[in-house]
């Protein structure tokens, strides 16, 4: 006769067919994410029962900053008040140079038949805390699906480009920053139009410079200003300054460092700005994944 | 507790082990300005509720916790599920020899499960394509176990009840 134990040392399966279970499951997922990025849905589940908790930690914070706003003192208001008059004054002559310029520029398109560059809706958002993941470099802003934030927008701050969408969630939306090791920007030194391609260098603070020749025309202290050249990020746009240049010639290439100008402080105010008409989105289309899988990724990374 | 045998404590409940999951998955998820060696709070709540109450914290969950916490993080989705059920697992199965130790002993026991779970996750995102983040990463869970008595205090406190000497009875 069979001996079964009796139901109160019932205890489900084993330990490791359950770890085996789960680790394969795992395994599964953290293929469909980093190749397929099907994992999509069950985030953003995910991430709508994440959302309250992440709120009540970041509350204090917020508050915080907030209340430092409030008992500002006068003096410094108006002295801010006064610096933000002269400011716009200043800004004003530029801004009446620019509606002539911009009209100027359109016809000169027009004639050339060039593509007209549509100034889409920016959305205004703030920084809600950076990424904790220690291998890649993110922050996390306060606008996501709901707003119409999409992937592949770049995000910009006062003084520059911070980086770009690259995943939204329904109420929170993922911003890859230009230093992270797998972004890529294209660029132009201001100087003298000098094109290039500039990669987060991996050390979390500075962007690389890649592929320039070692007599490269670059200068420590060079401005890079996006080059537009991708369909992803606007031109014009400063990225960074450039902080070291190091001439081997044992090497074809010379090492340039840049610092990036844009902050990545907490509740500091970001505009996402709209794609480019051009730029190819990206799609959940299983059919479209298969065949333009390589396209879809590059475009997603910015190169 | 081997420490304290005239202790014996009371049954746990179900809503206090929730709410210091809730707690430790909230204090995870502060803004953490690129400071790096926070520890993992997380990690080591669900390291002790597997160690005191496998019967009750088991894989699963801690699996579904790593999912909420890689989706909070923008990390690969899956790494930190895969690091937490690995660590469930062992500290499951190492539970009882685990607590035949005084605090710090455990704790030592407890940092080398936190440093095996980190290594997982290194290994996949090394595999992923990442790079190594520096010997800072290791700093949280060095953080952790020696918060580990610190823990066991707070966490068993609501099982403790006072004791009560009665110096007529016999035994």
């Amino acid at each position: 006769m069979e001996h079964t134990p009796p139901q109160f040392f019932h205890r489900g399966p084993a330990p490791i067919a359950r770890l085996t279970f789960f680790a394969l499951l795992s395994v599964f997922l953290m293929v469909l994410d980093a190749r397929f990025r099907y994992a999509e849905p069950l985030r953003q589940v995910l991430a709508i029962v994440a959302y309250p908790l992440q709120q009540i930690a970041t509350a204090p914070f917020t508050a915080v900053a907030r209340s430092r706003e409030f008992f500002s003192t006068q003096s410094a208001l108006r002295e801010q008040n006064a610096a933000l008059r002269t400011q716009k004054l200043r800004d004003a002559e530029d801004l009446l140079k620019l509606e002539a310029l911009r009209a100027e520029n359109d016809s000169l398109r027009r004639l050339l038949a060039a593509k007209e560059q549509v100034p889409g809706e920016a959305i205004f958002a703030e920084i809600v805390y950076a990424g904790r993941d220690p291998f890649s470099r993110k922050v996390i802003i306060d606008r996501g699906a709901q707003h119409g934030v999409q992937t592949g927008q770049p995000v910009v701050d006062a003084s520059g480009v911070l980086g770009q969408v690259t995943r939204v969630q329904p109420l929170l939306a993922e911003v890859t920053l230009i230093i992270d090791k797998d972004h890529a920007i294209p660029v132009q030194v201001v100087r003298n139009g000098l094109r290039g391609v500039a990669y987060g260098s991996g050390d979390g603070s500075t962007l690389e410079l890649r592929h320039m020749a070692s007599n490269a025309e670059v200068e420590a202290g060079d401005l890079l200003v996006t080059s537009g050249l991708d369909g992803q990020y606007p031109r014009g746009l400063p990225v960074a300054k450039i902080a070291k240049i190091e001439r081997d010639s044992a090497y074809a290439f010379a090492k340039i460092l840049g610092q990036p100008v844009a902050g990545t402080t907490q509740n500091q105010q970001v505009l996402v700005l709209a794609a480019e008409a051009s730029a190819p989105t990206w799609s959940a289309d299983p059919d479209r994944t298969k065949k333009g899988a390589r396209t879809k990724r590059s475009a997603r990374k910015g190169d | 507790m081997a420490a304290n045998p005239q202790h014996i404590l009371l049954p746990v409940k179900v809503g206090f082990m929730t709410a210091s999951i809730v707690a430790a998955l909230a204090f995870n998820l502060l803004p953490w300005q690129d400071v790096r060696g926070v520890p993992d709070l997380l990690a080591l709540v669900l390291t002790f509720w597997c160690v005191h109450q496998p019967r009750r914290m088991g894989i699963g969950i801690a699996w579904l916790l790593g999912l909420v916490m890689d989706t909070a993080n923008g990390a690969l989705f899956g790494q930190h599920a895969l690091a937490y059920a690995a660590l469930a697992y062992a500290a499951q199965g190492l539970h009882r020899r685990i607590l035949s130790f005084p605090p710090w002993p455990q704790a030592l026991h407890v940092l080398i499960l936190l440093l095996a779970s980190q290594l997982v996750m290194l290994a996949v995102r090394m595999l992923a394509g990442g790079t190594f983040p520096g010997m800072t990463f290791f700093v949280g869970s060095v953080i952790s176990a020696a918060l580990w008595p610190l823990v066991t205090f707070v966490l068993l406190a609501p099982q403790r009840r006072p004791l009560e000497v009665d110096e007529t009875r016999p035994i």
